[in-house]
């Protein structure tokens, strides 16, 4: 079981207070993503859960027990941190059992859960390594093995593929994707990357300065972002945001189209523009567009190969349910 | 592109090192071959490099004339017990200042720096009346206590850099994986600090085995350390160059060994922090 739930939590470092109050729940087997820019809490919210920080006030519960004073140590949650931060000085096998020593498992019960874990991440023949001598993906995997032999209440992951190349990220972020659909466990996970909160998250939780902009599964926030922040946090390229008189034609201050529901043709249409980058990935085309008289570019993805060039002049259509309006205190209208 | 070194280039440089290295060690060699020569041989003019009749004569002498398993033996408390006393004051002092550090830590670094800048003649007319009264002149322990307390700012300052190298993250790990503080300092923090604290170990009782000022002044005859034992043989009544070289030799020959042996560690030590 892993519920768990914060109640007015707040932090402070001195004067600064860097979680105004707030509350949040994470259901028991649920994969929560927090999600924000650098600076807006969500690494200071996470290391309170693990006890890492102590709360200014508000209480944090875990399993239905109150856990706000309980030591990280005794909170039965596991974390994988952005550093790896495994033991340079013990192999890779005593990195992985660390956690089970400290709990008293019994050394053949400890041995069987290394050989799965390290079956499990492709560890087995490193078992007997230093951290030292391996990749980061394999370190990366050596800090998932240390979290799950302990078959914790949850695992708590602070941005833990931000030191992995690319390639690697992608194939990590499957991996835990698919740790979680096995172990059905809670997962809270903290990226500033908005396609890996997207791609892995049940439930996304957007921050900014603390503050919880909005939580929702990734599809709700992507369908009806609840205000203007998370209309240009969530989704990639960002949505295009256009304000003055074609948003008052919708009664609003701002309107929001993201740049694959607007539809683009030769033939004259809604609006118009003249193509300045284009980005051809085969299977789409992106193009950023200048002079529409609406905002300094519009972003439009084609599905395809679309033969614009640069320079070209293009002709918009967006498609009119696809439109989100946001009132003057940029917040979304029904 | 790497920079590439030409054959000629490492030639000058190792040759270069070379020079520099035995100009260093330049004067401990003469004091070593000076040792064997006779008193006439050792203020001969020009002066005689290698060609000499190498002889033990000095050392027997030496021997005769004074107790130097007695010194030997001073030294070696002296510089263990400060080392060790040091050690023990200073761990938890440096791990307190890395880990919990304060808004008054770095003042607190840098005062306890300071007092390395004071001339240590400034202070010893306060200490030498503080010994009298409290009995501790000519004793080994008095001696290893100053000595602790000389050396006290470098070991903390050591230990608090190698402590900083340690990443908080890793402790943090070692939390969320159930250690207690006990586990924690046993299992994760002591393997990792063990390096540094042998580095700090080797310098300090190098410091402490060389250190000549307090040990000539706050002893005598009884507590006397190989420092003294050298002073002994550059004596008023006139130099006995080539018996004040074998003394000169036979107390730094223990520091020398200990010192080679434990290079690695002891470039370490001198370069803490330099390097990440």
């Amino acid at each position: 079981m892993g519920q768990i739930t914060l109640e007015k939590v707040t932090k402070s470092f001195g004067d600064v207070e860097v979680i105004p109050p707030l509350d949040l729940t994470i259901e028991d087997g649920e994969f929560a993503v927090f999600v924000g820019p650098s600076g807006c809490g969500k690494s200071t919210l996470l290391r309170l859960i693990a006890g890492l920080e102590d709360t200014t006030s508000g209480k944090i519960v875990i399993d239905g027990n109150d856990a706000t004073e309980v030591p990280p140590a005794k909170r039965g949650l596991a974390m994988v941190f952005q550093s790896y931060a495994l033991y340079p000085h013990m192999s890779v096998r005593k990195n992985i059992a660390f956690p089970m020593k400290m709990a008293g498992i019994d050394q053949a019960e400890q041995d069987s859960r290394i050989q799965q874990a390290a079956a499990a991440l492709n560890l087995t023949d490193y078992l007997d390594r230093k951290p030292g001598q391996l990749s980061g993906g394999q370190r990366q995997r050596v800090a998932i093995g240390r979290a799950i032999v302990r078959e914790p209440a949850a695992f708590l992951f602070d941005e833990p593929l931000s030191n992995l190349d690319a390639a690697l990220r992608v194939g990590m972020r499957m991996e835990i994707g698919e740790l979680h659909n096995k172990l059905e466990t809670t997962m809270i996970y903290v990226t500033h990357d908005q396609v890996e909160a997207m791609t892995m998250a049940d439930k996304i939780v957007v921050l900014r300065a603390g503050h919880i902009e909005q939580v929702g599964s990734p599809l709700d926030l992507y369908r009806a972002p609840r205000n203007l922040f998370v209309a240009g946090f969530i989704g990639s390229p960002t949505m295009n945001l256009i304000e003055g008189a074609e948003a008052a034609k919708h009664e609003a201050t701002t309107i929001g189209i993201r740049p694959e529901h607007i539809d683009v043709s030769a033939e004259p249409g809604v609006w118009s523009g003249r193509v300045g980058v284009a980005e051809h990935l085969g299977s789409d085309t992106f193009f950023h567009i200048h002079d529409t008289g609406l905002a300094e570019t519009l972003t439009v993805r084609a599905p395809g190969e679309v033969s614009f060039r640069h320079g070209d002049t293009i002709h918009l259509n967006p498609r009119a349910d696809q439109i989100h309006r946001f009132d003057a205190e940029g917040l979304r209208m029904s | 592109m790497a920079r590439s070194v030409t054959t000629n280039r490492k030639i000058i440089n190792t040759a270069a090192a070379w020079a520099i290295g035995l100009l260093i060690f330049f004067p401990i060699l003469w004091t070593i071959l000076t040792s064997f020569k006779t008193e006439a041989q050792a203020i001969n003019d020009p002066p005689i490099f290698l060609f000499f009749d190498w002889t033990l004569e000095n050392y027997s002498v030496v021997q005769e004339r004074s107790n130097y398993a007695r010194f030997l033996w001073n030294s070696i408390f002296i510089a263990g017990g400060s080392t060790i006393l040091g050690l023990i004051v200073a761990i938890p002092a440096a791990w307190s200042m890395a880990f919990v550090p304060s808004k008054r830590t770095k003042d607190i670094l840098l005062w306890m720096l300071s007092t390395k800048m004071l001339p240590a003649v400034g202070v010893l007319y306060p200490i030498y009346l503080i010994f009298i009264k409290l009995g501790l002149l000519d004793s080994v322990v008095g001696l290893t206590v100053v000595l602790m307390l000389i050396n006290l700012p470098i070991i903390v300052w050591m230990l608090y850099t190698y402590f900083r190298e340690i990443p908080g993250e890793i402790l943090e790990a070692a939390r969320m994986d159930g250690a207690s503080l006990r586990s924690e300092i046993l299992y994760v923090l002591t393997p990792m600090a063990i390096p540094g604290i042998a580095s700090t170990l080797l310098l300090n009782f190098i410091l402490a085995w060389n250190e000549a000022f307090w040990t000539l002044n706050l002893t005598a005859a009884k507590a006397a350390p190989l420092t003294a034992f050298i002073a002994s043989y550059s004596s008023p009544e006139g130099l006995f160059y080539a018996k004040l070289s074998a003394a000169s030799t036979m107390a730094i020959a223990p520091i020398l060994i200990l010192g080679w042996f434990s290079q690695k560690q002891l470039v370490r030590g001198l370069t803490f922090g330099a390097v990440k």
